[in-house]
């Protein structure tokens, strides 16, 4: 009867991840809502986070026959305080819980309520954006890392060894270890010669002459025994790892909230927005990211008033632009930043406005910007979408599509991605 | 130790050969000993009680614990600890405790619901996970404390595991060295039938499979013991031998042609009522491939599997908290535990076994632990003390040495008889219980009968069919199936006391029709014979 006590610790976590895979594919409808839902409520920066997801209670029920309310029961109960047999109690109400019969589980909850984890919140995330499987990884990648000297360390692999470094803490541990033998040593080595020069005849016998020769070869033997090389002496190159910072970025996020700008098509934009983002996110280290809301004027605001401040009135587009370019000049100089630009509108403008939208966007943004994102929430062909569309050409860094569903909206981005060395 | 049910569960080694499992051990009772084995003479100096434990203080409690064991000739399985993290606690209860299960949504849910508990500190997780295997496999969890570890092996290495190696039901239903490889197997099958027939196949397959889980077993029946070659080996011939079989519900039609019109035409298909539907249905059900037969069978098994736990829950864990506590104030006695030990595991002890009463917040029925160690312990005093009313109650007991009285109770009962048997009323008087008669066509609910002389045998007779898993749930049965029309089969339901089924019984049934492949009724049964509810689904398309 030999025990054995196993270590199980690490090995297999997560053994029920297939179990969970099982239970999130089965209520995939409820969860994709839930997501959808918590993209439409959350802040463009707090969008990689796991969520709390509800379903009802009684949409994953598994049936089994059980006994129903009714009929006679009978049950046996602790804790008799004052009944006396054939007291009669009222019925407690149906429901009331803790009553003669308690539920099973012991949960009354109505709702069954766990936690998306990061990853998964992202993956369904994109799947909604119909974002290709290459880019997702890239997307959801960290970013490059680069290898750093960062002094020394005690431990390490033998091809970090520090040699020169090794060697040198070595030979001051072998100095102060044999300070005292030595200097000891010294003393009765010039003592012995004295010795031996003084009496010539009978030195090799004398007591103390056989004394300090034994003494010397003790301390000669000690000094021996001094390692070398001793393993606390090496030291090893420490390297870190550092995430590549390619410098900063700001995003300006334009979007139109003319009285036709409705909420379903703020969430469209909102993911385009989020879109733009994530991708910057894996690029730049800081971004800063502006958010300009225009009808018939422009105005600068928070994320919040962004997206559900309402407004009503005409639009002018040019108004936005000329804000941007604004505050791209006084705040973001584009030596120093990386400029991307996203901008959603549902197409309508003030018809006079249109030309004057292409110029300003051709000559005063496209020259500074990375990149120009343009989507149009709106089917309708109108005069902003055609005078966009004489800048595709002569400009790369601009893209424009008009998106009526989540999932158009990651090809507005293709050449961007495809620029940044993601094959799409 | 927590209220969680200890089910068995077990794993499965990287290197173990599936051909090459020792056998099973020696199943014959061991003579019973007749009285404790002497003492040693005291230690000189207890056990080291740092609250961090370490694996060479875990193997000196274990030994301790095992030669305190073996004094009372508590007869168990080798013993088997391993030491896990909360998560993989989790991971295993997962899937009611058996960390290598076939792969289906429900335990996933199951995982999410006790990690959100857990996270939110709704629930402690419970100290310990036994698997009724041989070697019995503990799980130790790594949080916990040296106390709380000693606690564990007295509890589950010893408590549980030799009641897993003594109690009838479990030595009758459930093979303790072919449990593991038979679910290493229902895993791959499982996941080899996904592969090949879709996830969602199976899955719906299960889903219908575990909706009947509780009418899938043979109360009566005693499987053979099969080893998992044989099991294998025997699965090609039957998936082949089943289609045949089920053939003949059809090829019937041609012989009875002729004389249908006869009275006698009608003879009953099954013959006799079938209690165990999932049986039934895997062995007729016309239209099922013979991989969903194999996938029936296997949660037919493992739901047999199940069911000595479900009817042992007050004795099983009332053994183990026996012991670890007879054990424990022995190792006490000797000298091997510090006083520190002592109360540590004592306040984990009486939480264990708390009891709140019925109008307490917290109550939510008779407590197992509470009832079981209180049963187990009367048991014992009645045998060394017993007083003039144990005397009229218990003759045979009264004054019998208590080890070979308790070994009897632990081996031979079931929770139903044994409260039937063994509770006392000096027990009923200190639980205080009473019982309550509600009848639904009466306006109140009725006491009828408290912890005094005339009600002494009608509670014990209550509480003891409380424990019947025959009457905690519906009794239903195959009736009959329809030859010569739509082959649709009939459902019979007799009512326990005329109680109804729960609202999900029309659920139920559809899944049933799934299986069957046909239209499925349901007939509800009064007492007095009379059909009181009808539910019919028709044939999936």
């Amino acid at each position: 009867m030999a025990l054995h006590i196993i270590d199980r610790r690490l090995a297999g976590k997560n053994k029920s991840i297939g179990n969970r895979e099982r239970f999130l594919r089965r209520y995939k409808g409820q969860i994709t809502d839930a997501v959808r839902r918590a993209v439409s409520n959350r802040d463009i920066r707090d969008i990689e986070q796991s969520e709390n997801i509800t379903i009802p209670k009684k949409d994953i029920g598994e049936p089994a026959f059980h006994h129903g309310p009714g009929g006679v029961r009978d049950s046996v109960h602790p804790g008799n305080k004052d009944h006396l047999r054939g007291d009669l109690i009222a019925r407690p109400p149906p429901g009331a819980g803790g009553g003669s019969q308690a539920t099973d589980s012991g949960e009354g909850e109505d709702d069954f309520t766990f936690t998306l984890s990061k990853e998964e919140f992202m993956q369904l995330f994109f799947d909604d954006l119909a974002l290709p499987r290459l880019l997702r990884t890239a997307i959801s990648d960290n970013p490059d890392w680069k290898s750093h000297r960062a002094g020394y360390t005690l431990g390490g692999t033998p091809n970090n060894l520090a040699v020169v470094r090794s060697m040198r803490g070595a030979l001051g541990r072998r100095i102060a270890m044999g300070r005292g033998s030595h200097r000891l040593l010294e003393e009765k080595r010039q003592r012995l010669s004295e010795l031996v020069s003084l009496q010539m005849e009978d030195a090799q016998d004398a007591p103390e002459v056989v004394q300090l020769r034994l003494d010397i070869a003790k301390l000669e033997l000690r000094i021996k025994r001094i390692a070398f090389l001793d393993p606390i002496d090496l030291r090893f190159r420490n390297r870190v790892r550092v995430p590549v910072p390619s410098s900063r970025a700001v995003m300006f996020c334009l979007m139109d909230v003319s009285g036709s700008m409705d909420r379903e098509r703020k969430d469209l934009s909102k993911r385009f927005f989020i879109l733009l983002y994530l991708f910057l996110t894996r690029q730049y280290e800081r971004i800063d990211i502006v958010f300009i809301r225009h009808h018939t004027q422009a105005q600068e605001v928070t994320e919040d008033q962004f997206f559900h401040a309402t407004e009503s009135g005409g639009t002018v587009v040019s108004s936005a632009l000329v804000l941007m370019r604004e505050i791209m000049l006084a705040r973001y100089p584009s030596g120093d930043w990386n400029i991307y630009a996203a901008q959603a509108s549902d197409g309508d403008n003030f018809t006079n406005d249109s030309a004057h939208c292409r110029e300003l966007l051709g000559d005063g943004i496209l020259p500074l910007v990375r990149y120009f994102a343009y989507v149009q929430v709106a089917p309708e062909v109108q005069n902003l979408w055609l005078e966009y569309q004489q800048l595709v050409e002569v400009h790369p860094n601009f893209a424009m599509r008009m998106v009526s569903a989540a999932s158009e909206i990651y090809p507005v981005f293709r050449d961007l991605f495809k620029k940044e060395g993601v094959e799409a | 130790m927590s209220q969680q049910p200890t089910y068995p569960a077990h794993e499965r080694r990287g290197t173990e050969n599936l051909r090459s499992v020792p056998p099973s051990g020696d199943r014959r009772p061991r003579a019973v000993l007749q009285a404790p084995r002497t003492a040693p003479s005291r230690a000189a100096q207890h056990l080291p009680d740092p609250s961090d434990w370490s694996f060479e203080l875990v193997e000196r409690y274990h030994e301790a614990i095992r030669q305190t064991a073996e004094r009372f000739g508590l007869d168990t399985y080798p013993n088997q600890l391993e030491i896990i993290t909360a998560e993989q606690m989790m991971d295993a209860y997962a899937s009611v405790g058996m960390p290598v299960n076939y792969r289906h949504w429900s335990y996933g849910k199951q995982f999410l619901a006790t990690e959100r508990n857990y996270r939110r500190g709704h629930m402690g997780l419970a100290y310990e996970i036994v698997i009724n295997a041989n070697p019995c496999i503990s799980y130790l969890m790594e949080e916990n404390t040296t106390a709380m570890q000693a606690l564990v092996i007295a509890h589950a290495a010893y408590g549980h595991n030799s009641f897993f190696k003594g109690n009838y039901l479990f030595r009758m239903w459930t093979d303790a060295s072919s449990i593991i490889d038979y679910l290493v197997y229902a895993r791959n099958y499982v996941s080899e039938c996904e592969e090949r027939h879709g996830l969602e196949a199976v899955e719906s397959l299960i889903d219908s499979c575990h909706a009947l889980a509780s009418q899938g077993v043979d109360r009566y029946r005693r499987p053979a013991k099969k080893s998992l070659a044989r099991e294998v080996a025997e699965r090609e011939e039957r998936e082949r031998h089943a289609q045949q079989q089920v053939n003949e519900l059809w090829s019937t039609l041609p012989q009875r042609a002729e004389k249908v019109e006869g009275p006698q035409a009608a003879e009953r298909f099954p013959k006799e009522p079938q209690e165990n539907l999932l049986y039934f249905i895997e062995k007729n059900a016309p239209l099922l491939e013979p991989w969903q037969r194999e996938v029936v069978r296997i949660v037919r098994k493992v739901a047999q599997y199940f069911y000595p736990q479900r009817q042992t829950q007050v004795m099983n864990e009332g053994w183990a908290t026996f012991w670890h506590h007879k054990l424990l104030n022995t190792l006490y006695d000797d000298g091997h535990l510090s006083n520190g030990m002592m109360i540590e595991w004592m306040t984990s002890h009486t939480n264990v076994i708390y009891q709140p009463p019925v109008d307490h917040r917290a109550y939510s029925g008779i407590n197992p632990y509470a009832l079981g160690f209180a049963m187990y312990t009367d048991i014992k005093r009645i045998c060394d003390a017993p007083n003039d009313e144990d005397r009229a109650w218990f003759p045979e007991w009264a004054g019998a040495p208590w080890l070979p009285t308790l070994d009897h109770a632990m081996r031979n009962f079931k929770d139903e008889s044994f409260v039937g048997q063994f509770l006392s009323p000096r027990l009923m008087r200190d639980l205080r219980l009473f019982a309550i008669h509600d009848d639904e066509a009466e306006s109140d609910l009725e006491v009828s009968a408290i912890h005094d002389d005339a009600g002494y045998q009608n509670l014990r007779q209550t509480l003891s069919r409380q424990y019947d898993l025959g009457t905690r749930e519906p009794n239903i049965q195959v009736w009959n199936v329809n030859l010569r029309g739509d082959r649709s089969m009939t459902l019979r339901h007799t009512q326990y006391q005329n109680r109804p089924l729960a609202e999900d019984a029309q659920e139920v049934l559809k899944h049933v029709a799934r299986l069957w492949g046909m239209g499925v009724h349901l007939e509800s049964v009064n007492a007095a014979g009379t059909v009181t509810q009808t539910l019919s689904v028709p044939a999936p398309i």
